[in-house]
């Protein structure tokens, strides 16, 4: 590579503008550091201590907790719980990727309705969006009466309270934060590059493959981590839509701490989720950086 | 002046377009020869910039037609004209190292791994850049980055090659060795140049001939030498080079015969014209053909007000009473006049144009 020796000033530059802005940050970090850090060191510490009898803690230190969750039960359910996720989030990529890519089309005009239509459910109650899939799937629901009423199915078909109602409630749920990033990465895009890519002998097919698509890669991680992190740890809708019947992660530490009362290992839940999680953002953000400043050309080093 | 170049290559007639209210070009006609280096000379948002993405294929012209080789162009997508643009911005891909950028348009055309990979280095050669092949645009210098834009637009060697704006970021000596290389891959490859520049030197030392553009309509289509000896417009004459214009009155002289301009309240200078008695006109004279002389046998006087030694000849500035702005005049450098000296001032009548002078037109912008 042409540049061997790092080029002085680059690296500090960055770190030492991160110090400068620290005054400004106080209000925000005390608030952060209150609600968000404290809460999580402690249920954080809680993973590594005893349970009680009846609940609550007991403050003697092991790593029981941990160890147990190599028992194959809860190992299934994490495995279920990211496949999940993955479905879901897939099938995110798979609807709201040709969406915004209409959306971004769009006359301007015609713009904000589409995405006001795209942000309409999200705006709408939880509980009423979710009840509204029950009516929707359930063995008298609309959808079988429909097909049955067409004569395409003589016996209603099974769908309320099995895996597909979860991923199709969690989809319903969480394509907004599929389509909005990838809304805002493709409508940022600057239009004169698919024209000098046009102009130089691509037909559409092949912009897309060659610029749009690979520019909106930043776009396309970020929606995919917001969809897929809650997708992983919602609780509600597998109860709701799935029976009960697929116990995800997030139903495993809700029924540690308020059924179980095992706050121990559902704080080393918690935990295991959290750092998945942390990792997972992490690596979308070297991904995402990776696309729009190339292949490393050096390690940085980001000493003080 | 209309064009009468053999084999017009391209062919522009009457086209027009308008960006909602704004009507960026009025009814421009020309025709560029096969091999021609041909430029778009005007001030900012005159339209250059849509004439050249309306040949490209990116904006359609509200009416008119763009024939190449005597082929509707207009009927052919984007993508399938044989023609390569440079954008003004660039528009790089961001995502591409500097190679790639220029490989690019080979690629889209199925060109062999080992073809693309000679071309693009002869390329990156050729703009200085073969040092920086694995950088990514972020991490170029303006005048670098807009000699990848080059090189990413000449590397396909089209039939029309439109610049637009192709020199502007760099400095005056990589500026110059651009020049030449552009000058030279013509001939070599044998390709029509359009481009577009605000730089009236480049445009004049390179060019075959050149449009100057005036709100989205042509004041005159002329080979350089024409545009600056024979303007055809006031607004050319004011544009292209410097000149003294005095605007005055068409006269054929006492009896008819001799014409001449009358600005009124200083001179009657003699040109030769063929407007109608009393028509409003300018007197366009450029500094060279203006001569200071002793001031007693002069037509016109006037005093130095100043003189701009500029190495083989200075210019002097003459302050002339009843004209706003002072004549300018250039002499050679051993007999430069001081400031304040009173000098006589001769136009060479056989030199001086004379253009129709019309009462100033609304501003378009203000129109819309
Ligand atoms: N996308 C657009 N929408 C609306 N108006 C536009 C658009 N592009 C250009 N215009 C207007 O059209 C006119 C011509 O613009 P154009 O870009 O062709 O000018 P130009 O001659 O290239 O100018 P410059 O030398 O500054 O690049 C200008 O008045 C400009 O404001
Ligand atoms: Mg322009």
């Amino acid at each position: 590579m042409a540049t061997q020796s790092p080029t002085p000033g680059v690296v500090p530059r960055g770190a030492r503008r991160g110090w400068a802005a620290l005054p400004f940050l106080t209000p925000g970090t005390l608030v952060l550091a209150l609600f968000v850090a404290v809460p999580l060191l402690l249920v954080t510490s809680y993973a590594f201590f005893e349970r009680g009898r009846f609940g609550g803690v007991v403050y003697t230190f092991t790593l029981d907790n941990f160890v147990r969750l190599a028992d194959p039960l809860y190992l299934n359910v994490i495995a279920t719980s990211i496949g999940t996720a993955l479905i879901v989030t897939v099938l995110a990529v798979a609807l709201g990727y040709p969406t915004a890519l209409v959306i971004v089309r769009l006359p301007p005009k015609w713009r904000t309705i589409a995405l006001i239509a795209v942000l309409l459910p999200f705006w709408t109650n939880f509980l009423i969006r979710t009840y509204a899939w029950i009516l929707l799937l359930n063995n008298a629901g609309w959808i079988n009466q429909g097909l049955q009423a067409v004569g395409i199915i003589d016996e209603p078909l099974k769908m309320l309270y099995t895996q597909p109602a979860v991923i199709i409630g969690l989809l319903y749920m969480y394509l907004p934060l599929m389509v909005l990033p990838l809304y805002s990465s493709l409508s940022s895009q600057d239009a004169q590059l698919t024209e000098a890519a046009t102009n130089l002998g691509s037909n559409p097919f092949r912009v897309f493959r060659t610029i749009t698509l690979p520019l909106s890669v930043p776009g396309l991680l970020t929606g995919c981590v917001f969809v897929f992190v809650p997708a992983m740890s919602n609780f509600v809708i597998p109860e709701l839509l799935g029976g009960g019947k697929t116990v995800l992660i997030g139903n495993l530490i809700r029924d540690q701490f308020l059924k179980a009362r095992d706050w121990p290992f559902g704080a080393a839940l918690a935990l295991v989720l959290t750092i998945l999680l942390i990792a997972l953002i992490f690596a979308q953000q070297s991904a995402s950086r990776r696309v729009i400043e190339g292949p490393r050309e050096r390690k940085v080093k980001r000493d003080a | 002046m209309t064009t009468t170049s053999p084999t017009p290559l391209l062919d522009i007639r009457g086209v027009q377009h308008s960006y909602g209210e704004v009507v960026a070009l009025r009814d421009v006609s020309l025709s560029i020869a096969d091999r021609e280096f041909f430029a778009l000379l005007g001030p900012s948002g005159c339209g250059k910039t849509t004439l050249l993405r309306s040949i490209a294929g990116f904006e359609t012209p509200r009416q008119g037609t763009i024939l190449l080789d005597g082929q509707d162009l207009t009927a052919l997508p984007a993508h399938r004209r044989p023609v390569n643009m440079m954008f003004q911005s660039y528009a790089l891909f961001p995502h591409m190292s500097v190679e790639k950028n220029v490989a690019y348009g080979l690629e889209a055309e199925g060109v062999g791994k080992a073809e693309i990979r000679r071309r693009v280095g002869e390329t990156l050669e050729i703009v200085g850049l073969a040092a920086f092949a694995q950088r990514r645009p972020a991490k170029l210098s303006g005048g670098q980055r807009q000699r990848v834009a080059l090189a990413r637009a000449i590397i396909k060697r089209p039939r029309v090659l439109l610049l637009d704006e192709p020199l502007s970021a760099l400095d005056r000596k990589v500026r110059a060795e651009m020049q030449l290389e552009l000058k030279r891959m013509q001939h070599e490859a044998g390709m029509t140049f359009v481009v577009v520049t605000h730089d009236q030197e480049e445009a004049m030392s390179m060019a075959d001939r050149v449009a100057v553009l005036n709100r989205g309509g042509i004041e005159q289509l002329d080979t350089p030498v024409g545009l600056y000896s024979r303007p055809a417009t006031r607004f050319v004459a004011s544009f292209i080079g410097s000149a003294n214009l005095l605007d005055g009155s068409a006269t054929g002289g006492p009896a008819g015969g001799a014409s001449s301009v009358d600005v009124p309240g200083v001179a009657v200078f003699p040109a030769t014209h063929s407007f109608a008695e009393r028509e409003s006109v300018t007197l366009v004279a450029r500094p060279e053909d203006v001569h200071i002389v002793a001031p007693d046998a002069a037509p016109l006087q006037g005093v130095v007000v100043d003189t701009f030694f500029l190495g083989g000849s200075s210019t002097v500035s003459v302050e002339v009473a009843g004209l706003a702005k002072p004549i300018s005049c250039t002499v050679h450098a051993a007999n430069v006049a001081t400031r304040g000296e009173r000098v006589g001032l001769r136009f060479d009548a056989a030199r001086v144009v004379v253009v129709a002078n019309p009462v100033e037109a609304p501003a378009p912008a203000a129109a819309a």
